[in-house]
This record gives C-alpha cells, structure tokens and sequence, in this order.
C-alpha cells in the first residue's frame, strides 16, 4: 500500500504561487488518512461482533436443539448395562440343606387359539385330539366354530408336544410362553413342598403361585423379584429323607395300615431333616383337594402335620420328667403301680390287664409302660402345673412350623381339668397332638431341656430358647427312655452302635360320635439316638396298623412303630454322617472304688 | 503463516469429523453386539436352568436304587451300613521311603539301622 504524501511538492509549489496558505492542503491530507483509518478500525469491529454473535447463536442452537430432542424422544432403558441373574426366573428354586434341588421352573408353552385366523378348524381339531389323547375332536371342533375368538387349549406342553402341534402348521394355533414348576424328584418330600399352580394368566406370561406346604407358606418370598436368585434353602436332607420315606413305606405296607408318618428332627437346632407321611402323591400332578368323605382318606392328607391323634403312652415320659424336675421324685422313687386303679367311677387298668404292682420304681413304670404308675405321679404333680408344663412344650398349640396345613392342625384338649383329665392326660388319652408336636417336645426333653422351635428351613445361625426342665433333669429322662428299649417294651428299637432310647404308645382312635374303635390304633414310637448325647429325634406313626406274622394279630407300638423306626434309624444314621458308638457302660456302684 | 494455519485447522476438523463418524459406529455394532450377546446369556442361563432340572431328574433317588438294583452284579451297591464306617489305621498307607531315596549321597557299606513298618500291616 502506498502511502499518499501530506505535503505533496507540486500541488504545495503551485499554491504558494497561487498565493494560498499550503497547510490547507496537509489538514485536508490528513483528515483523509484519518478517515481510511476509522473505516477500517470499524469493519474490524463490525466483523468481530458477527463472529461472536455467531459463536452464541450456534452454541445456543445446539443446546436449544439437544434439549429438544431430549424432550420429543421415548426414554429407552440403557443397553450398555450388563443384566443380573435376577432376571432368569420368576419364582425361587426349593433346594435341600446341601443345595439339591426340590422345586425349580422349566419353561414351557401354552396353547391357545386364535379362531379367526385358523383355516381348517376340522383338521385342527382332528390332529389335536390325536396329539392329546385326553381331548375330544368333537369338543374341540365346536368351541372353535361357536363364533368365540380366542381360547386356550393346553396350559404347559412338552417340546415333543410343541413340535407336533407346528407340525400341524395351521396359522390360529399359537403358543405363549410359560414357566412351569417342577418337582424333579417326584413324591419325594411331596407333603412337604405342596405343590402350585397358575394364577392370573396371559398370553406373554402367567404366574405361578404356591398351593400348599411350603410353597404356599412361603409365595411372599419365592415370588419376590429381589430374591429369584437366591434358592430357599430348606433343612431337609434329599437322601435320608428318601431312605425315611423308603422305609416308611415298606412299613406301612407290612405292617397292613392305612397310613403313617416319620419325622426326623434335629434336637439342637428344630430342624426338620427328614418329613415323611403316606400314602404320597405326585407334586407335578397334584391331585385336587378332596369334596367328599373323610379329608384323612386323602393322599393329600400330611399325617405327620396334620393327624391329631391320641398319642398314647409317649406321654408318660412328661410326667416323669416334670414330676423328676420339680424335685417330687427321682427315677429310683417307688410309686403305687397297684392296678387296677380306681378313681371316682372310673377305673384304670394296664395294657391287657396286667398288674405290675404294688410299687414300682419311677424308671420302672417308664419301661413297662404301666399307666396306673404314671397315674399316680400325675395327681402328685396336679393338673395346673401339668397343664404348664404341656404348654411350656408346645402341646397346646398348633406347630409353628413353616406349612399352610400346620395352622389349622390345633392339638385337641379337655376345655375342662378335673383329676380323672390329669390321670389320662399323663399317658396320653383324652388329648390329641400330631407328630410334629410330639417330636417337639422330645426333643426339647433330649436337647437337655430347651424349649425348640421346629423349622423347616435351614438354619444358620444357633437356636435361643427357653429352659423348661433341668439339663440333669432331661439326662435322667433319657436314661430312662434308653430302658424302655434296653429292658422294656420297645425292644425291636435296638440298634448296635446308636443306643437308641425312646417310648411306644399305642391308642385306640377316636369314633366321629365319640367312644373309641375296638380294633383300629394309632401307634407311635417316640424316640432319641444317640442317648449318651442326644443328636436326632425321630417320631414314627403309623394308622391302624396290624402284624399278622404271630398266631393272633398284634397291634401294640412294640410290634409295628418299633421295627419300622429301628431300620429308619439303621439306615438314616450312617447317611447322617453319624459313626456307630461303643456305648459307655454305667459305672457299677461297687466297682468303682480304688484302694 | 496464516494459511498455513487455515489448512491444518481445517484438516484438523476433517480429521476428527472422520474420527466422530467411526466412533458413532464402532459404538453401535458394539452396542448390537451386547444386545446379541444378552439374548445369548439369556438363552444359555435358561438352558442351564433346565439343564439343572433334568440333572436333579436324572439323580432323583427312586431312578438311582432302580439303576443300583439293576447292575448290582457289576457295582454291587448296598445302602450305607453302620458296619461300614471304618478307621485311620484301616487304611493301606504307601511304604516309608528307603534312607537312600532321602539322602542321595548316602554311603550305606557301613552298617546302618534303617527300617520302617506301617501299624497292623502284615509282615511275611
């Protein structure tokens, strides 16, 4: 750029010949240099502000339109995030304590219809009753012709079944998911799962909702989404309980009765390890509850939970115990066993009028079972405080146990207490508790005297309870059980290497009208292994039971409950990872001196 | 300089609009691929369910005695017995080791007491 003079010489020398003042000519010089300048120190200017006026205007359009679009879109979940086990099942598996699995889901399809889109409904229904041989062609033809639009066939299908019904390869037959509930191991533990079915169903989905046992019990927690994950552990052990209800069985079957139950217990903890009650049934094809006859018939019917019988002489071991603890007697006292006993109108007398009298000591009365003995200790112990005492160990009330069926099984007792109640009530006539009740409270007399919870699941952490009798009290109950098999009527129950201790009863069954069956019992054998340190509790009942190996039919606990409970023990102990002990032997009284 | 300047910004900005464009996609086949994967870990979590259910079928304890009672003449398989619980020193324990597998350089001309028995093995 060339820079204009501010005095140019020639116009400079031709003003002053002209006479003119030349500063004119600078002032006028300068005034235009200046004003080029101005006008382009403005269009820098101007050029600045439009390039910030742009900076803004973009920036605010960016914002403006990620703010917009943010707004006018669906919100979608984040894909990025990585999903959690949670979401594989709907319902929360059943295992046992050693994580084998008793319940679980499979899924399979439902079948349903829609009619308007079927295009041969004849063939359909012909090739359908073919696959599934419980359907009617007929049937089903009508309820797709009848003008309805929708129905469902079948509500779980195999996968072979899936695959035949797409062979069929009509367009209205559709299927929709669903997750089925399934018992892999068949009955086993069947009165103790229960079983479910389907609740609100839809096409995409259906839930699946506990019908009994367990898994009503306990929906709320197999249903929670937040612990799908997490399978409820239970305290049953699969493989004694398959031994218990092999044994079990086999018993009931030989020994010609209508039913029975088992139930092992461990007697530190309450927990259930082992629950059996026949005749079973299949949980994957749970029978429908009975609407007629007697609910007992039932194979429904959990004996072990909800059979209310008269437990019989399983009883006397509690008078014994409370009469030893509250410092009346020891196990050495010799009591009145005189019988028959005579009370008011009422007259007691022993199993097949035997008499073991005059005097018999406590352990004694216990071993041969004599109910004019026990009697006697009842009415020196008074009925408030026996009452006390059944309610401390949990006879009055029904099992708290973790089974819908449990509730409603109420131990029956007199409404009123008069001393003949006292009397029957100390060997277990006139008051009915189930099996679980009873193993209950043998295990809170074998645990060393605290009170137990019985549980079904497993626990994790030690059980708190109350002390309802001694812990020396409790040893000499025991002692005197393990003579009831050593020296007493339950000598079938001895099993070398487990000192098995425990107490028979027999009881007639109750009539519906009232008064009792001449030849239907309920036999029960309550007993304890090891006695030197009492670990499991094991109850064994059986209905109406008859051994008929002998010249005349034997119905007394001796010959029926004992045997079964003994091969129980035989063969659950060892799975229990118990060793079979040499039992100590008593120190005898004169050898155990030194010089 | 200025220029110079204007170029390489501008290449600059064809450079990282280049690099934008690759990263929008490489994030979306990677976000195709997690979608696929899910389904996968879906599918393979539902057959393990499964697969865990026919395990716990196959083992159910009324097919294992009936598979037991059947090759009994090859297994010979009994339910545990008390009789069957046994002791440490019943079991066959491996010979103690000779002095010369210990000491490699050991001079045994001379001699030396070295011996070892197990207890309740049977001694010719």
């Amino acid at each position: 750029m060339t820079r204009t003079p501010l005095r140019p010489l020639a116009r400079i020398l031709h003003a002053r010949n002209a006479g003119e003042n030349p500063d004119t000519i600078e002032r006028e010089n300068l005034r235009l240099r200046h004003e080029v300048m101005r006008d382009k120190a403005r269009g820098r200017a101007q050029l600045r502000l439009i390039f910030l006026a742009l900076s803004f205007f973009s920036a605010f359009i960016v914002i403006g339109a990620r703010m917009g679009t943010l707004a006018a879109t669906e919100p979608v979940e984040p894909r990025t995030a990585s999903t959690g086990i949670e979401i594989e099942a709907s319902r929360a598996d059943i295992v046992d304590r050693n994580g084998r699995v008793l319940a679980t889901n499979m899924l399979t399809h439902a079948l349903y219809v829609q009619t308007r889109d079927m295009i041969d409904p004849a063939r359909v229904a012909k090739e359908l009753a073919a696959i599934f041989p419980d359907l009617d062609e007929a049937t089903l033809l009508r309820r797709f012709t009848d003008g309805r639009s929708f129905l469902w066939v079948r509500k779980v299908l195999s996968p072979e079944q899936v695959q035949l019904v797409h062979e069929i390869g009509d367009p209205g037959l559709l299927f929709g998911p669903r997750e089925m509930r399934l018992y892999p191991n068949g009955t086993l533990a069947a009165h103790v799962l229960g079983g479910a079915s389907f609740g609100a169903e839809g096409v995409d989905s259906a839930e699946v909702i506990g019908t009994a046992g367990l898994e009503k019990f306990m929906d709320a927690r197999l249903r929670d989404p937040a612990q799908a994950g997490t399978p409820l552990v239970t305290s049953i052990d699969l493989t004694v309980q398959a031994a218990v209800e092999e044994v079990l069985s086999a018993g009931i079957t030989m020994m010609n009765a209508k039913g029975g139950a088992a139930i092992l217990m461990d007697v530190n903890t309450g927990e259930i390890v082992a629950m059996a009650a026949g005749p079973t049934f299949d949980p994957n094809d749970r029978p429908n509850n009975p609407t007629s006859g007697d609910p007992s018939d039932s194979v429904l019917f959990n004996r072990a939970v909800q059979g209310i019988y008269e437990l019989g002489s399983t009883f006397k071991i509690f008078a014994a115990a409370q009469a030893i603890d509250l410092g009346l007697l020891t196990p050495e006292t010799m009591v009145d066993a005189n019988a028959p006993m005579f009370w008011g109108k009422h007259k007691i007398k022993e199993f097949e009028n035997h008499n073991y009298g005059p005097l018999l000591s406590v352990s004694d009365v216990i071993a041969k079972s004599s109910n004019v003995g026990t009697a006697h200790i009842a009415l020196m112990i008074g009925g408030d405080r026996q009452q006390a005492f059944f309610k401390a160990m949990g006879l009055f009330d029904a099992s708290p146990v973790e089974l819908v069926e449990a509730k409603g099984a109420k131990p029956l007792r007199p409404a009123r207490w008069p001393d003949i109640v006292t009397i029957t009530t100390s060997y277990g006539h006139g008051m009915s508790g189930s099996p679980l009740n009873l193993a209950t409270a043998y295990a809170t007399i074998a645990n060393g005297g605290i009170k137990v919870t019985p549980t079904l699941l497993k626990r994790s952490e030690p059980m708190r309870g109350e002390r309802v009798i001694s812990e020396q009290t409790a040893a000499q109950a025991v002692g005197m059980l393990r003579r009831v098999v050593t020296e007493g009527t339950a000598s079938l129950a001895e099993v070398p290497g487990y000192a098995v201790a425990g107490k028979t009863g027999t009881a007639d069954k109750t009539m519906k009208g009232g008064g009792y069956y001449k030849d239907k019992v309920v036999n029960t054998f309550a007993s304890v292994f090891p006695a030197n340190d009492p670990k499991y509790v094991l109850i064994v009942t059986l209905d109406e039971p008859v051994e008929m190996t002998g010249p005349k039919p034997r119905r007394s606990a001796g010959w029926t409950a004992v045997p079964v409970a003994a091969e129980i023990i035989r063969r659950a102990a060892p799975l229990l990872g118990m060793r079979p002990q040499v039992e100590p032997q008593p120190l005898d009284g004169l050898t155990a001196v030194s010089n | 300089m200025r220029p110079v300047l204007y170029v390489l910004s501008f290449l600059a900005v064809m450079a990282l609009g280049f690099w934008a464009y690759r990263e929008n996609y490489t994030t979306q086949a990677a976000q195709r691929e997690v979608a696929d994967l899910q389904d996968e870990i879906a599918g393979l979590r539902e057959a393990l369910t499964i697969q865990r259910a026919e395990w716990a079928y196959l083992n159910r304890p009324d097919r294992l005695r009936q598979l037991a009672t059947l090759n009994f003449d090859r297994l010979g398989l009994l339910p545990l017995e008390p009789q069957q619980f046994g002791t440490a020193q019943l079991v066959a324990m491996p010979p103690p080791p000779l002095a010369t597998d210990i000491l490699p350089g050991l001079d045994i001309e001379a001699p030396q007491s070295v011996s070892g028995s197990l207890e309740g093995e049977q001694t010719p």
